[in-house]
């Protein structure tokens, strides 16, 4: 599930949860309140609640459908091309 | 579950349905005519939106930067990026207010000169003149959201506009679903004057992979909202051309000209004419020119393509690291960083995205009206002119300004007893309330497939093909109000949206049928082979008449 939330650092403020623009984190409406990541596969990656977190409780797992497909620059001497 | 119904209807001089970059600019622009404002916004305006996290490039025309020679970058601005899917004198109109939106923006906080100086880079090509300021957005949301409030607008979060409220011909008021609680609210909103600045349709046609719809380019939520204004009685026009935009292939992100280095093959060959040793200043513009480049060399066989870095200087690496911040792309640099993916000795395989309706949409005029009265438009969901954040800013302040004029001239309207309003209450009702039923997921890409499939965009299109499409499309339609089941306002708010991507994609489906021609690399009509000479610089239509949808071809403005 892409935003992980670190129980230990969360201050349940819910700032995340206004802000996330695919409502993929809610604040629940129970007593107490809790941050939950609710609709994960909807989440766009775009790590607005990462970035305005006041705690930085929250980090992103990107899911291996978005895998970065990568190969080795070729002829790589030192990280430049011969 | 049931609906609620908030009591008082929320009035307002100027109601804005979005509010992204172009959405929050309007609302500063009627507010500082004095008008009341009130925005609504399906997330929250501080990160929502395809310029959430922020942009990096600009482009502009400054005067003292560029000259007195307009028509040389309105020239060169028009042959790259946004290419010729517009009214040039729109464009002009964007290019010459283009310097004051910057100088807006620089007032406001937004750091649109990181170097101290104008700075112009990417999305050029070699030994001409380059267009693209250079600035940092990664603040742009929260600054312009904070500019808004300051000029008095009411900003209404979590609240999707799902219908315009029409009388006598001319837009009077709207219908929103507040999703702040998990019981949907329904909101009813009276205006003198309405602007749509609800961005992109994604999610349209299908992304790389199919089976994760939201891995978009550009902002996943914006989805479908032109058909709010088609539903009311607006013209869109250019839908049977859509946009498509590239970077990893995989992880779908926007600012391909961010990244520094040559689009290359596996072995180290570019792929394009512009660029061996890329710099900050001049990246490789393969992809903006060659949109294609990608598809046909998997076509081929010769692919894939890559973004070589390889021979892109540690400082220049390091300024583009910095760029993507600005950007709003931090995902990328995180992605590499957790990965260990090292662009001095590794590739990344660039591709193609979803084709989407990016300045595609609505028909508007030089005062960012639309053909709906009462109704204006800006951003990424017109149809005529195309400029991505420059165009959402510039007919953000347009549409602002001259919303707040039509103003003056109406009075408000009693929308209360409106019959449409009752019509969705019971529609919201029955998705809300089944007991089981067909996610809005299942429809989405099951929508996707039709399109990809029978309104292909990379492979040929015929009458068959496109005739089925519509057949089904109308089916799944059908299927999708007697079947969709939502769980919460979150979800009821998904099912509305998938309903709007099947009214355009049954519209694409009916112009890319009309188009009796090939035409570039977006419609391969095996049927109609040829490119009609006559179709040049013809634009396709279509909206809503008492009969159904109606398509008509009008001249494109060429005069800038």
């Amino acid at each position: 599930m892409p935003p992980v939330i670190d129980e230990s650092k969360c201050v349940k403020c819910g700032l995340c949860a206004q802000i996330c623009c695919m409502d993929v984190i809610k604040k629940t409406e129970t007593e107490p309140a809790e941050i939950v990541v609710r609709y994960p596969n909807e989440c766009w990656h775009c790590r607005a609640c990462a970035i305005d977190c006041p705690t930085q409780a929250i980090t992103i797992r990107y899911p291996l459908s978005h895998m970065m497909l990568h190969v080795d620059v070729p002829n790589v001497n030192g990280g430049k091309q011969e | 579950m049931k609906v609620t119904v908030r009591e008082d209807v929320v009035k307002s001089d100027v109601l804005i349905i979005g509010g992204g970059i172009s959405g929050l600019q309007a609302a500063i622009a009627a507010g500082e005519k004095g008008k009341q404002v009130v925005v609504v916004e399906k997330a929250d305006t501080r990160r929502s939106g395809s310029g959430a996290t922020g942009n990096d490039h600009f482009m502009c025309y400054i005067p003292e930067y560029h000259g007195d020679d307009f028509q040389e970058i309105l020239q060169e601005a028009s042959e790259t990026l946004v290419g010729p899917i517009q009214d040039m004198n729109i464009f002009a109109l964007m290019m010459r207010r283009s310097f004051e939106l910057v100088q807006k923006w620089d007032s406001y906080g937004i750091n649109m000169k990181p170097t101290g100086k104008w700075n112009f880079e990417g999305h050029a090509m070699p030994d001409r003149r380059r267009y693209h300021l250079k600035y940092d957005g990664q603040n742009q949301k929260p600054v312009l959201t904070k500019k808004a409030l300051e000029t008095g607008a009411k900003i209404l979060n979590k609240t999707t506009v799902t219908e315009l409220l029409t009388k006598d011909g001319r837009v009077v008021g709207a219908i929103g679903v507040c999703s702040k609680l998990d019981q949907p609210e329904i909101v009813i909103f009276e205006a003198k004057s309405v602007i749509i600045a609800t961005g992109n349709s994604t999610r349209l046609y299908p992304g790389n992979n199919p089976a994760f719809v939201c891995n978009t380019s550009n902002c996943p939520a914006a989805a479908g909202g032109a058909a709010v204004a088609y539903r009311a009685g607006a013209r869109l026009v250019n839908l049977d051309q859509p946009y498509v935009h590239a970077g990893p292939r995989l992880f779908a992100r926007c600012g391909k000209a961010t990244w520094i280095g040559v689009l290359t093959d596996l072995n180290g060959k570019p792929v394009g004419p512009f660029v061996t040793k890329p710099s900050r200043e001049l990246g490789d513009i393969t992809a903006d020119i060659w949109q294609s480049v990608f598809d046909e060399k998997m076509a081929d066989g010769s692919g894939p393509v890559f973004m070589n870095c390889s021979q892109t200087s540690e400082e220049d690496l390091e300024h583009m690291r910095k760029s993507f911040i600005s950007e709003g792309d931090t995902s990328l640099n995180d992605y590499m960083e957790q990965y260990g993916i090292d662009l001095h000795k590794d590739m990344v395989e660039f591709g193609t995205y979803e084709y989407m309706l990016t300045g595609r949409g609505l028909d508007i005029d030089m005062n960012s009206a639309t053909t709906l009265p009462g109704l204006y438009a800006s951003g990424d969901l017109t149809g005529n002119v195309r400029g991505d954040i420059t165009s959402a800013a510039v007919f953000g302040q347009i549409a602002g300004e001259n919303a707040a004029d039509y103003c003056q001239t109406v009075e408000f309207e009693d929308v209360t007893r409106h019959p449409l309003i009752q019509e969705k209450i019971d529609l919201y009702n029955t998705m809300i309330s089944r007991k089981s039923g067909a996610h809005w997921m299942e429809v989405n890409s099951t929508l996707n497939q039709i399109m990809d499939k029978y309104v292909s965009v990379k492979n040929v299109r015929s009458e068959t093909l496109l005739k089925s499409a519509y057949k089904y499309l109308t089916d799944l339609k059908r299927y999708a109000v007697e079947q969709m089941k939502a769980e919460n306002s979150h979800e009821l708010v998904r099912c509305l949206e998938v309903l709007d991507l099947l009214d355009l994609g049954q519209a694409t489906a009916l112009c890319s049928e009309n188009r009796k021609e090939s035409r570039g690399m977006y419609n391969r009509r095996v049927d109609y082979p040829f490119t009609n000479p006559l179709m040049n610089n013809k634009f396709q239509t279509i909206y809503l008449g008492v009969d159904g949808a109606v398509m008509e071809f009008r001249d494109k403005v060429k005069k800038f």
